[in-house]
């Protein structure tokens, strides 16, 4: 099992409605976010483009924030998905220092959190809730492993990127083209 | 280059638009875990050498200001931790591939050694010092009869202490600036050159003095050569590398790099040692601290910029 999000930036609006979703599933502090937009422009002018992207933990397949936890907080559980363990968490950030993303944030609370694609709705075979939410559905949440998940199709038909490759995480967002 | 501007990111200004996630506590323990790595380092090894009674301040008196130079990181590691209370799980875990965990650990070895060389010296130092316990003189006598293995230990743990102040940063592949492994080498060699200083500055031996400058100007150099070493492996790498590099040559670091990590920390210390070995009085005081200062300033710097610098979209 490998879980995997693809994300339609060509059908994106921006609204962060996933944002939102997320604060409010994960109860995620006022001023944080497990889950952001980004708004990209990029060319020369006049040939600018703009692309919508929403934007959350890659859990990455090589995952260096997990290698720098010196608690074993940080882990890795079934299907790739990267978590952190609250309780053992010290707070030392070594892992935010070491997410090329920036995909986590140190929680009022003291432990670090970042996005678990709603690993909790997922194993009761539930959709993350930035998936569900999102009105263009653009966001795509599945196994890559399985040839037929609505993930493994789209980046089949579609071009898709993935963000900082360079830095060798082996990212598991797959941003369609 | 057809390059991302970006227009929003997360809207967190707490994270956005640098990594600000550490900051005086951790540059400041590099440096103490440095200065004290380099103190025990010669104190070990000249006791190793058998230059005890040559050089006195180095093998005895310097090693007395680690454990408060390891107590004062430990308390700056203490405070940056968001989740203070849960700091000992960091002792319930080796984890093997976190620089963290080996710094904890190494420390956790260190500073015992330390508090314990300086013990077993004291009596030397004061010798009007008086344990009161008879279990504690039984201690020491332990602890002396064994001085050759604890040297041992010291001298393998203090260097393994230097270099892991800087392998410390060189594990966050993230950050493109400290993705280096010039880094462990450049900050043992820095927290050598800091050892060597406060021994030029406590001793009032003639001789030893003219090494401990001499070894410091060696170590100057070496540490220069690294730096150089730095900009060249950065420069010839990628562009996320180059950026990196950037900050210290055309950026918001090159000033604070050049003027107090180089000209003021390195350059001048070396040079005003040199005259001071040819002859000219110079009080010791002057380059000890300008090279104490160029320490601090290193870590700070690099701790800094390593969390400004980034990969690209
Ligand atoms: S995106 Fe960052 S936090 Fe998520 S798995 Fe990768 S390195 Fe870890
Ligand atoms: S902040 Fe917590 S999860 Fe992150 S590296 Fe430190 S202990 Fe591990």
């Amino acid at each position: 099992m490998r879980y995997a999000m693809a994300i339609d930036t060509k059908k994106c609006v921006g609204c962060n409605d996933c944002v939102v979703a997320c604060q409010i599933e994960n109860k995620v502090p006022e001023g944080f976010c497990r889950d952001w937009v980004v708004e990209a422009v990029s060319g020369t002018y006049p040939n600018l483009e703009l692309e919508y992207r929403s934007e959350r933990c890659h859990h990455c397949a090589n995952a260096p924030c997990v290698r720098c936890c010196p608690t074993g907080s940080s882990h890795i559980v079934e299907g790739g998905i990267v978590l952190v363990d609250h309780d053992k968490c010290i707070g030392c950030g070594a892992c935010i220092a070491s997410c090329p993303y920036d995909a986590r944030y140190p929680h009022p609370d003291g432990y670090v959190d970042k996005c678990t694609f709603c690993i909790h709705k997922v194993r009761k075979g539930e959709q993350p809730a930035c998936v569900s939410v999102c009105p263009t559905n653009c966001l795509y949440f599945g196994d890559l492993d399985d040839p037929n998940s609505e993930v493994s199709k789209k980046i089949k038909e579609r071009k898709y990127k993935r963000l900082k490759t360079e830095a060798g995480t082996d990212p598991q967002l797959y941003f369609l083209i | 280059m057809e390059e991302e501007l970006i227009i929003s990111g997360r809207m967190n200004d707490r994270v956005d638009p640098t990594l600000n996630i550490w900051h005086w506590e951790i540059p400041f323990y590099l440096f103490v875990g440095g200065l004290a790595a380099g103190i025990l380092f010669f104190a070990a090894f000249y006791y190793l050498n058998g230059k005890e009674k040559d050089y006195p301040t180095a093998v005895k008196i310097a090693p007395m200001f680690t454990p408060f130079l390891l107590i004062l990181g430990l308390i700056a590691l203490f405070l940056d931790l968001n989740h203070k209370l849960y700091f000992w799980r960091l002792y319930t875990t080796i984890r093997l591939e976190s620089p963290m965990s080996w710094g904890a650990w190494t420390l956790m070895v260190v500073t015992p050694l330390s508090f314990i060389w300086s013990a077993i010296h004291l009596k030397e130092v004061f010798p009007k010092w008086d344990w009161k316990f008879e279990v504690i003189n039984k201690l020491e006598q332990f602890f002396i009869n064994h001085k050759k293995h604890l040297a041992w230990l010291m001298a393998v743990f203090a260097v393994l202490l230097g270099i892991y102040t800087g392998v410390l940063l060189r594990a966050f592949n993230a950050r493109p600036l400290w993705n280096t492994s010039i880094l462990g080498p450049l900050f043992l060699a820095s927290g050598l050159s800091a050892g060597a200083a406060v021994v030029v500055l406590l001793t009032k031996n003639e001789l030893e003095r003219k090494l401990f400058s001499k070894i410091d100007i060696i170590i100057i150099v070496a540490e220069l050569f690294f730096i150089i070493h730095m900009f060249m492996g950065l420069l010839a790498s990628t562009q996320v590398q180059i950026e990196a590099a950037q900050l210290f040559l055309d950026g918001p670091y090159t000033l604070p790099f050049w003027i107090f990590v180089v000209f003021l920390g390195m350059l001048v210390p070396a040079l005003l040692e040199f005259l001071e070995l040819r002859g000219q009085r110079i009080p010791a005081v002057i380059p000890v601290a300008l090279i104490l200062m160029g320490n601090v300033m290193l870590r700070f710097v690099i701790v800094y910029a390593g969390q400004a610098s980034r990969y690209l979209y």
